[in-house]
C-alpha cells in the first residue's frame, strides 16, 4: 500500500489554514497546521512532514527564512511557498533557497492539486532511488565476494574494519583473486559510497597516457587533446580512486602520485590551474611491493603513504573449501546471463575442480564454468565439459610457478607469440600475460 | 443498519426547481440508504459576499449551515446557486466537514454557459447530482477516491465531474457501510 503523504501548512491566517486543511484531508493526506514559522520549526523537530506548504509573508520569521532553516536540518524536505504578492524576485529567491515550487494566492484548485501531485511524485522517486541504491550496495557487498572459508572471513573482517576510515589501502594477491571486488566492497561500505569509485588500470597505460588519465588535460596540451578533459582524480572527488597494478608505474609517476597524495591537489596536463579533489586511494598489486622498495624500484615514501592498511586476498588454492560455493555462484550467474535453466555439476567434476590448483585463481574458475555451460549438454556439468585435460597438468613440474611458466611458454609458442591470441587462449587479459612474461623472464625466440 | 442517523436534510437557499430537488433526493436515498428530507432554507447570505472577489465565502457559509441548520442525528447539505470561494482557492464547487454533520454545494459553476459553451440542462443537473453525493460522502468520512468513475473522485474542473458516475465505487460503498455500522 502506498505511504500516506504528510503535509504541514504554515500560514498566519486561520481561514487559509482551515481551507487548506479541509482540502487536503478530503484528499486523504495527513495534515497539520502551524500559525507561524517558529511553531512550524518546533513541529518539524519532532515530526517529519513530506511537504511543507508555507506562506512567505508572516509576522516574525518570514517564509523564506523558515525555508532556509528547514533546508539546513532536513535537506530533502519539499517546501512549497505561497504568496499573495507574487514578485519575480521573491519567487526566484525562494527557488534559489531550495523551494520545490511557489504558488500565488488564491490558487486555482487544479493548480494546487497538480502541485501536490508533482511533489508526491518527487517524494516517491526519492524513496525509490534510496531503495534501489541500498539494493545495489547490498548486491555489491553480498554477491560479489563469495566464500565461507576462514581466509575469506578474515578478508571480510578487514574490509569491514577499514571501510569506515579514510586510510589508504593496498590490496595484494595473485592475479584473478578478486582484488578489485575487495576494493569495491571497501568503497560500498564506506561513507563515500554515494560518490563514484573510479578505477585506473595503471599497467595498461603508458607513462604519458597514465598522466593524462589521472590528472586530465587542457585542450591543446598535446596532439589529439581537442577537448578539456577531467582526470580520474577529479572524477573521484568525494569518492574513491582505485589504482590497479600500482607496481607498474614509472619512477616519474611515482613522484607525481606521491605529491598528489600529500597535497590532494594537482594541475591538468597543459594547464596551470590547481585543482583540489577529496578522494580516498585504494591500490592493488600482485607483486611484492616491499621487495621492490628494497631493490630500489619503488619509492619507499610512496609505499608507506599507500600502505596504511594491507589486505591480502588469498589464492584459490589456499581456500579450496570455497570452490563448491563459487561454482554454484558462477553457475547461477551464467545460467541467468545466458537465459538458461539452472544446471548442476556432477560430483566427479566438482571433486576434480577442488583438486585443481587454479594458477589463474577465481577468474580461471569462472571462465571454466562459463565455458562448461556453453559447451555442455545443458543438464549437468560433467568432467568432459571442463578443460582439465592432461595438458593442463604437467607432472614433471615441481612448483606451481614452474607449471605456470611451462604452460604459458607452451601456449605462446603455439600461437607464435601473438599476445592477444595467447592471452585469449589462457583466458587472462593481455596485461596479466605481459606481467607473467616479465615475471618468468620469458623471451620470444629470434 | 444505522445506529444514530435518522435523516439526510437537503436545504436549498435560492431558487431550485422542485423536480431537480426530487431527483437529487432519490439519488441520495439510493446511495446512502437513509430517508431524505428536502426543504427551503432562509438565510441572509449577503454578509458572506466578498465584493472584491464577487463571490461568497464558502468557509463562513459552511460554518453557519453547521451551526444553525445541522443536527447530530442528521447529515445536512446546503444547496446554493451562488459562486463560492474559500480564501486560498479561486473557487469551489462545494465543501463539507469530513466525517462531520454538514456540507455545502453550489450549482453556480456547473453550468456550461459559465464557460461560454451552449447551455445543457441535462448536463447541469447531472453535475449537480454528482456533487451533492460527493459532498455528502465526505460527511460520512469518505475521502477522494482514485477510481476514475467513482463519484468520490476529486474534480477541479466541470469536465472532471462529467467523467465520473453518480455512484460510489465498490470500495467506497464498503467503506460507507463500515462507517454506518460503527
Amino acid at each position: 500500500m502506498a505511504k500516506k503523504i504528510s503535509i504541514l501548512i504554515v500560514d498566519d491566517e486561520e481561514s487559509v489554514r482551515d481551507s487548506l486543511y479541509n482540502w487536503f484531508i478530503e484528499d486523504g493526506y495527513r495534515v497539520d497546521c502551524a500559525e507561524d514559522a517558529r511553531k512550524a520549526l518546533s513541529i518539524l523537530e519532532s515530526d517529519g512532514f513530506d511537504i511543507i506548504l508555507a506562506d512567505i509573508k508572516m509576522p516574525g520569521m518570514d517564509g523564506l527564512e523558515m525555508l532556509k532553516r528547514i533546508k539546513s536540518f532536513r535537506k530533502e524536505s519539499i517546501v512549497i511557498v505561497m504568496t499573495a504578492f507574487a514578485t519575480v524576485d521573491t519567487a526566484v529567491q525562494a527557488l534559489k533557497d531550495g523551494a520545490f515550487d511557489y504558488i500565488t494566492k488564491p490558487f486555482d484548485p487544479d493548480d494546487l492539486s497538480h502541485l501536490i501531485r508533482n511533489a508526491s511524485k518527487q517524494i516517491s522517486l526519492i524513496e525509490e532511488n534510496e531503495v534501489l541504491r541500498e539494493k545495489v550496495i547490498s548486491l555489491e557487498n553480498v554477491e560479489n565476494l563469495v566464500g565461507n572459508s576462514e581466509a575469506m572471513h578474515q578478508v571480510l573482517k578487514e574490509i569491514e574494519s577499514v571501510a569506515q576510515s579514510n586510510a589508504s589501502v593496498i590490496i595484494t594477491g595473485e592475479s584473478g583473486t578478486g582484488k578489485e571486488l575487495v576494493a569495491r566492497a571497501i568503497h560500498a561500505n564506506s561513507t563515500r559510497r554515494f560518490f563514484p569509485m573510479v578505477s585506473v588500470h595503471c599497467g595498461a597505460l603508458s607513462e604519458s597516457l597514465l598522466e593524462s588519465e589521472l590528472f586530465g588535460h587542457e585542450k591543446g596540451a598535446f596532439t589529439g587533446a581537442v577537448y578539456n578533459r577531467k582526470g580520474r582524480f577529479e572524477m573521484a572527488d568525494s569518492g574513491t580512486i582505485f589504482l590497479d597494478e600500482i607496481a607498474t608505474i614509472s619512477p616519474k609517476m611515482q613522484v607525481e602520485l606521491l605529491r598528489v597524495l600529500e597535497s590532494k591537489s594537482f594541475v591538468r596536463v597543459g594547464g596551470n590551474k590547481e585543482i583540489t579533489s577529496d578522494f580516498r586511494v585504494i591500490c592493488a598489486t600482485n607483486r611484492d611491493l616491499k621487495g621492490m622498495v628494497e631493490k630500489g624500484v619503488f619509492r619507499e615514501d610512496l609505499f608507506y603513504r599507500l600502505n596504511v592498511v594491507n589486505i591480502n586476498v588469498p589464492p584459490l588454492r589456499e581456500r579450496t573449501e570455497d570452490i563448491p560455493l563459487l561454482v554454484d555462484y558462477f553457475i547461477k550467474k551464467y545460467c541467468n546471463t545466458m537465459n538458461r535453466p539452472l544446471i548442476a555439476i556432477d560430483s566427479a567434476a566438482l571433486k576434480r575442480l577442488e583438486e585443481f590448483t587454479f594458477p589463474g585463481n577465481i577468474r580461471e574458475l569462472e571462465n571454466m564454468i562459463e565455458r562448461a555451460i556453453v559447451v555442455g549438454n545443458g543438464k549437468k556439468i560433467t568432467l568432459k565439459d571442463l578443460p582439465l585435460g592432461k595438458e593442463m597438468i604437467n607432472p614433471s613440474a615441481e612448483s606451481l610457478d614452474e607449471l605456470e611458466k611451462s604452460h604459458i611458454t607452451q601456449i605462446l609458442t603455439k600461437y607464435n607469440w601473438n599476445i592477444t591470441v595467447a592471452a585469449k587462449a589462457l583466458k587472462i587479459d593481455r596485461v596479466t600475460l605481459y606481467n607473467k612474461i616479465k615475471k618468468y623472464c620469458l623471451t620470444e625466440p629470434k | 443498519m444505522l445506529m444514530n442517523l435518522e435523516y439526510i436534510n437537503l436545504i436549498s437557499f435560492g431558487y431550485f426547481e422542485k423536480n431537480l430537488l426530487e431527483m437529487i433526493s432519490s439519488d441520495v436515498k439510493r446511495e446512502f440508504l437513509l430517508p431524505v428530507i428536502y426543504r427551503e432554507g432562509h438565510l441572509d447570505i449577503s454578509e458572506f459576499y466578498d465584493p472584491g472577489r464577487r463571490q461568497y465565502d464558502g468557509n463562513k457559509l459552511l460554518k453557519v449551515i453547521d451551526l444553525k441548520f445541522a443536527f447530530d442525528t442528521d447529515k445536512t447539505l446546503g444547496l446554493f446557486n451562488v459562486d463560492l470561494y474559500i480564501p486560498i482557492l479561486t473557487y469551489i464547487f462545494g465543501q463539507a466537514y469530513l466525517n462531520g454533520r454538514s456540507g455545502i454545494v453550489s450549482i453556480s459553476r456547473l453550468s456550461n454557459e459559465r464557460y461560454g459553451i451552449k447551455a445543457d440542462e441535462k448536463l447541469l443537473v447531472d453535475r449537480f447530482r454528482k456533487e451533492v453525493i460527493h459532498e455528502l460522502g465526505h460527511t460520512f468520512g469518505l475521502i477522494h477516491c482514485k477510481n476514475p468513475t467513482c463519484v468520490m473522485r476529486s474534480s477541479t474542473y466541470v469536465e472532471d465531474i462529467d467523467q465520473k458516475d453518480h455512484q460510489l465505487c465498490d470500495k467506497c460503498r464498503m467503506q460507507l457501510s463500515a462507517s454506518q455500522e460503527k
